[in-house]
């Protein structure tokens, strides 16, 4: 363990790019997917076809390859995020950090568009008949009785996919980010003795991240809970 | 019974020549109809009669094929703001409730006339309280619909659907997902209701409640109105065999 201590700063760093891949990856993808789930469930049939064509194609490609897409194919064909050049003390975020981004937001919205379904259809179709006959025009009876109970049956799935996102991350250290997965190879080529210490200490700091999460999905679900 | 002893009122609800189909199912044929204002007309017969289906009809939560259907004079809009417009003026009493389950029992009567009507929120509660004390749930406001009974629930739905101040209020089958011990409270309100001189559309396996509450009971089977008389003519005197084999099964226990 030593290993990770005497590194910790670079450590700390790689997590820190992790937590970054995450958590913008994880906002994008939550208004991406919104966006996409309301096109599938809307009365719109052309819409509803590009919402399941986008689910279809994304959701059914590896990740890596929508990555490597993004990282690699995007910039010939002219993909490129060479505008992205944010430094914020030892952290830069570059077009290599934007790509990947992307990738995962790209890949997880697909499922993200998947939880939020699966929680409009979990909405007995009752509450928007009631929500009809009192007069509440379309959007007023999304906005007001079917979204917000959709939204909390669809947190325990919507808990699933952002936790998938990630341990996702770590494809992005494949790529050129050196993130958790890219400093811990780093550290067992440079300490092959202590790969095996080095392993379960990563591991183990991300069981603790996804544990905080899950323990923040519980805390919302508890307060959400219907009576 | 308020309208036994007077005229009828205007016509309020008019169904015209009205056709539907669910695919190759004719399930209503040529149903017409006209309900005056004040009127109490229960819909009574066997599963699969489209008794439910016309119900739904009068505030197109089932749309028809063919046919009109007329509100006060006025034909139903097809969609959009009109037809919500439309729906704030007609009541419907769900068979399974359908409280807004995120709700509480006050947020429930208070939704509609603050989000629809523009009521002030002071305004639409004095209501709601109103109301709820009338269909005896007052004490019960703040809680949510699962800490209700069937039979409270109920009547809070129809608390809610009162709070629109509609023209007509539908009942689609309310009191058959109800213990039957929950049936009398949630009847002697539609009873009440009747009586105040609300117009009303019911579907009912309730003999008891057309034959106390309806001024006209019409008699649905295979997407058809077979009969139309009054309550006392039609449970004493049914004219049609399909009414008197009904009834022969239904009344014999």
């Amino acid at each position: 363990m030593h290993v990770v201590w005497d590194n910790r700063e670079a450590v700390a760093l790689a997590f820190g790019y992790t937590l970054l891949l995450f958590l913008i990856s994880g906002v994008l993808s939550m208004v991406l997917g919104t966006f996409l789930a309301a096109l599938r469930v809307g009365p719109v049939a052309v819409l509803r076809l590009a919402g399941t064509a986008y689910v279809t194609v994304v959701r059914n490609t590896p990740l890596l390859i929508v990555l490597i897409f993004f990282r690699i194919a995007g910039p010939k064909m002219g993909i490129k995020f060479n505008f992205v050049d944010i430094t914020i003390g030892d952290v830069r975020l570059n077009n290599v950090f934007t790509a990947c981004v992307v990738g995962l937001t790209v890949y997880t919205s697909a499922f993200v568009c998947e939880a939020l379904r699966a929680g409009i259809n979990a909405v007995p179709l009752g509450q928007a008949e009631a929500a009809r006959a009192i007069g509440l025009p379309f959007g007023g009876v999304m906005r007001t009785v079917v979204l917000p109970q959709a939204i909390r049956a669809a947190l325990p799935p919507m808990a699933s996919v952002q936790i998938a996102l990630l341990k996702n991350t770590t494809v992005a250290g494949a790529l050129g980010v050196v993130e958790a997965f890219a400093r811990m190879r780093g550290l067992t080529n440079d300490n092959a003795p202590e790969r095996i210490s080095l392993f379960i200490a990563f591991a183990l700091i991300f069981v603790v991240l996804v544990e905080i999460l899950s323990l923040f999905a519980n805390r919302l679900e508890r307060r959400w809970r219907i009576a | 019974m308020t309208m036994q002893e007077d005229e009828p009122g205007e016509p309020l609800v008019v169904l015209d020549k009205v056709d539907k189909w669910f695919g190759e199912l004719h399930v209503l044929q040529d149903i017409n109809l006209t309900v005056h204002r004040g009127e109490v007309v229960v819909v009574i017969g066997p599963s699969g009669s489209g008794k439910s289906t016309l119900c739904r009809a009068i505030n197109r939560l089932e749309t028809i094929d063919k046919g009109t259907i007329t509100l006060d004079g006025e034909p139903l809009p097809q969609e959009g703001k009109a037809l919500a417009k439309h729906r704030a003026e007609v009541g419907m009493v769900f068979q399974s409730f359908n409280l807004f389950a995120h709700k509480t029992i006050l947020e429930n009567v208070t939704l509609g006339p603050i989000k629809v009507r523009k009521k002030s929120k002071a305004e639409a509660e004095a209501r709601a309280n109103e109301l709820l004390d009338r269909v005896g749930i007052g004490h019960q406001a703040s809680k949510y619909p699962a800490q209700l009974s069937g039979g409270q629930q109920q009547r809070v739905a129809i608390a809610r659907a009162l709070a629109m101040d509609p023209k007509v209020m539908l009942f689609d089958e309310p009191t058959s997902a109800l213990d039957p011990e929950m049936i009398k409270e949630v009847l002697d309100v539609m009873v009440d209701l009747a009586k105040q001189g609300m117009t009303m559309v019911v579907v009912t396996h309730e003999m008891g409640f057309a034959r106390t509450a309806a001024d006209r009971v019409l008699f649905m089977a295979d997407g058809q109105v077979v009969e139309e008389n009054t309550p006392e003519q039609f449970f004493t005197n049914p004219t049609s065999d399909r009414a008197k084999d009904f009834l022969g099964k239904i009344l014999k226990h």
